[in-house]
């Protein structure tokens, strides 16, 4: 619990609008967009001005009190969730896009800014932001900093790391840290790339400068359907090994189409066991070639279906299916738990087959999104979180599957992050020597452990005791007992 | 492998990693005993359907690419080579992407995980082999461009891209403000754009895709085709082009693209939509740093010149804080490299 002191010391910083306290103000701030989780703060900070952040900073570090940064809160790996005892400083008010230059592809934007706000701010200048995490409506650039949030379109244009030019940062030290520049690479270590998706772990972010990219003159979706989930693996291969680097390569198993297409009336073929819908954009000439080439590997690969959309609203229909799939499948269970590995392509058979196999022995449903271009799965569990015992299976479950998706040489977090959720699999994905650099590099930046403890990198300790109760590729060994 | 680890664990004197020695001329100092580690190589995987290859970091860059040229695939950075013996451990170490760079990405960009032995001889595995991984901190990105200041990097992986169906390269007769300007604004059309650069009066784009798109393209911007691009462009990535030829000291500017002309030296080679701008000049380190930070850059004296003035651009001090404290994170002794990237270590 907080101390009166470090209150009375808060509001002697932040006008009162600008404090939550009470308990009925502070509650909504209990969780992220990972809900199974959630910790009621002792106070929320919410600063309009840079003064403020770095009073509430030097408070902070004064009294070592800890501080769990938070934008938008739509982070699905619980990397805001707040801490006993913490300042939890929320970031949303900084949401001011500061500066546009079309001529030289770059905006200036506060943290709070949302994802999708930037892209509609530069459309006059024919012009867009290119990561579109599915939160884009209302997640904010700060947090896809501090997450490195990727979207649909990764394999073609990357994730928030490639498409951020600098950063202005403040360091728990109070230092001012700009990180680097408006020209494509800066003095020194690559910084940028070490901040970029470390989960509030070192800094907070002031100002982002971020790529802008012209907009595509044409994009076109293929879809096609398949009628085993295998072939439609290995289409997604011949594609790229064809030459083609589609926007974007999106594949759905049998149970995501069905949820999807009673939700969104997309036209999805029913009967399918997997749909691939393929975007390609650039030119005209070029979406024209690429579409053909598309067309021609799917039909190699087997392809039961193959339908290019025909025009705009088409296009929109196939991509909404897929854009509600999870809504779509929050309706085929009170709740679901959504993951993140990913893998290599080539793994896709095997994970499938496995997960199918886990999903009988949990008796838990999974419904299959994953991003099939970049290898980043995205499998739904669905549970019921008001039967005892429920949640637990579901997240046993999905920690089978995080590490079942590092034994094929992937990882346990493409895009959402480690935060407080996938903590105990960090302990499978690297070994001592590396957590150990971890907890290092953290302590270049915060030696006193303040910004955003516990997450994103487990105690060696922890691991040990995870090692100990666990054992990889079987069961565990005492599947009652709850875990870290 | 393991001698290396053994070498770096029992040495008492630093150590100056080296494989192909194609970079020797790069860097602030050369320190140390010679760690040769150009027996390391190897390509350990590559699956062409994964856009993923994996290598040992001795590996000869000419043997990577030439494999990925069998299956119509390419490194997305470009990067020069200025021997044939230049590694891919040397160009990740030294960060270098060539003329595809703008519009592609960077080397650290196309960098999806890393293996490194660290000042101790620990061996560290970063990131991996996936196009799309969070977890933990990008320590494998960072690495890239560290000049081997952090680790020995020992293996790499790397995402690549399919090589484009053609290419063409266009030149217009304009001056350089026009050409910057021009630079600036194609960049923010969707043109299949693949590099651009200016020198002596005269822009030269490339332009990569689909034949149809080129062609459509050509007809948007005009310009006269060049009738030897490819080679054209190679020289400027290998620094063969007669632009680098002399002894006069070659300066690299990176810069905002949009930067106004710098009239610091009349001989000068504006690469990268205007990003990147190559000088070959007298001038002093000073006067060049003190104009290019104006616009927002920084400058590297890259070959040549005095040293003593500083080959990098200075940090400000609390930027070099946090690298003085990662150095010696990864590196306690401050055995690897020592003095290549700033004199302090």
């Amino acid at each position: 619990m907080i101390s009166s002191d470090i209150i009375r010391r808060l509001q002697a910083i932040l006008p009162p609008h600008c404090l939550l306290i009470a308990q009925e103000d502070v509650k909504p701030f209990e969780t992220d967009g990972l809900t199974a989780f959630r910790n009621t703060p002792d106070v929320v900070a919410l600063p309009e001005t840079e003064g403020q952040v770095k009073a509430v900073i030097a408070l902070c570090r004064e009294t070592q009190t800890p501080i769990v940064f938070r934008g938008a809160g739509t982070g699905v790996s619980g990397g805001a969730l707040p801490v006993d005892g913490a300042v939890l400083l929320a970031m949303t008010k900084f949401n001011r896009i500061l500066s546009i230059d079309p001529l030289a592809r770059i905006a200036r934007v506060q943290p709070g800014v949302r994802n999708l706000a930037i892209s509609e701010a530069v459309v006059p200048f024919n012009l867009y932001y290119a990561p579109d995490p599915s939160s884009q409506i209302a997640c904010t650039i700060g947090g896809n900093v501090a997450e490195n949030s990727g979207g649909v379109h990764c394999l073609k244009y990357g994730l928030t790391v490639h498409n951020i030019l600098s950063v202005r940062v403040l360091t728990i030290d109070g230092e001012e840290l700009v990180i680097g520049s408006e020209a494509l690479d800066a003095p020194g270590y690559d910084l940028l790339a070490l901040l970029t998706g470390s989960e509030g772990m070192l800094a907070v972010t002031l100002e982002i400068t971020v790529k802008l990219l012209p907009k595509p003159e044409r994009t076109q979706v293929v879809l096609a359907a398949f009628d085993e989930v295998e072939k439609g693996g290995s289409a997604v291969g011949a594609i790229i090994s064809g030459g083609v680097l589609p926007a974007g390569l999106e594949m759905m198993d049998k149970l995501a189409i069905e949820a999807a297409e009673a939700y969104a009336h997309a036209g999805y073929p029913l009967d399918a066991e997997a749909i691939l819908l393929v975007e390609v954009d650039g030119t005209q000439e070029e979406v024209s070639e690429d579409v053909m080439r598309v067309r021609e590997i799917l039909l190699a690969s087997g392809a039961t279906e193959i339908r290019t959309a025909k025009d705009d609203a088409e296009q929109k229909k196939f991509w909404a299916g897929r854009k509600a799939a999870f809504p779509a499948v929050g309706r085929l269970a009170p709740d679901y738990y959504c993951m993140d590995g990913t893998i290599p392509r080539k793994a896709l058979p095997a994970v499938l087959k496995r997960m199918a196999e886990l999903s009988t022995e949990y008796a838990l449903p999974v419904a299959n999104v994953f991003h099939a271009g970049d290898g980043n799965l995205h499998p739904l569990i669905l549970y019921d979180a008001n039967q005892p015992g429920e949640w637990e299976k579901a997240e046993h479950f999905g920690a089978d599957i995080l590490e079942m998706c590092v034994a094929h040489g992937g990882s346990i977090t493409g895009e959402h992050g480690v935060g407080i959720e996938k903590i105990s699999q960090m302990c499978v994905q690297f070994g001592n020597a590396e957590l150990q650099a971890f907890h290092g590099i953290k302590a270049c930046f915060d030696p006193d452990g303040l910004l955003n403890p516990g997450k994103a990198v487990p105690t060696l300790h922890r691991c040990a005791e995870y090692g100990a109760m666990h054992v990889r590729g079987g069961k565990l060994p005492f599947p009652e007992l709850p875990r870290f | 492998m393991q001698a290396l680890q053994e070498r770096i664990r029992t040495t008492q004197s630093p150590l100056r990693i080296r494989a192909g020695g194609t970079k020797d001329f790069y860097g602030q100092s050369l320190a140390g005993d010679i760690l040769d580690v150009s027996a390391h190589r190897g390509i350990v995987s590559y699956e062409p359907g994964e856009l993923v290859i994996t290598a040992k970091c001795g590996t000869p860059l000419a043997e990577i690419e030439t494999l990925l040229d069998e299956h119509g695939q390419m490194l997305g950075f470009e990067p020069p080579r200025f021997g044939a013996a230049s590694t891919l451990g040397g160009t990740l170490a030294c960060g270098f992407s060539g003329p595809r760079r703008p519009y592609s990405g960077s080397a650290r960009d196309f960098v999806l995980g890393m293996e490194i032995l660290d000042g101790t001889g620990q061996h560290l595995k970063f990131g991996g082999q996936v196009i799309k991984n969070v977890a933990g901190y990008d320590a494998s990105r960072l690495m890239a461009g560290a000049l081997g200041t952090l680790g020995v990097l020992v293996q790499a992986s790397l995402k690549v891209l399919p090589k484009p169906q053609s290419e063409l390269t266009l030149q217009f007769e304009m001056d350089e403000a026009t050409a910057l300007k021009h630079m600036n604004e194609w960049a923010g059309r969707p043109l299949p754009l693949s590099a651009s650069a200016w020198q002596s009066g005269v822009l030269s784009v490339r332009l990569s895709g689909a034949n149809t798109a080129i062609m459509q393209a050509h007809t948007k911007l005009g310009g006269e085709p060049h009738l030897h691009g490819a080679e054209f462009w190679q020289h400027l990535r290998n620094h063969q082009a007669a632009f680098f030829a002399d002894d006069t000291p070659l300066w690299r500017l990176s810069l905002p693209a949009s930067a106004p002309s710098l009239n610091l030296s009349s001989k000068q080679l504006i690469h990268w939509g205007g990003a990147e701008r190559w000088l070959k000049t007298d001038a002093a380190a000073a006067n060049i740093r003190a104009t290019v930070k104006a616009h927002g850059g920084h400058a590297t004296l890259f070959t040549g010149g005095n040293k003593s003035e500083g080959v990098f651009h200075p940090l400000p001090a609390a930027l070099m804080k946090y690298h003085a404290r990662l150095k010696k994170l990864f590196d306690p002794r401050g055995i690897l490299n020592r003095g290549r990237l700033y004199p302090d270590f």
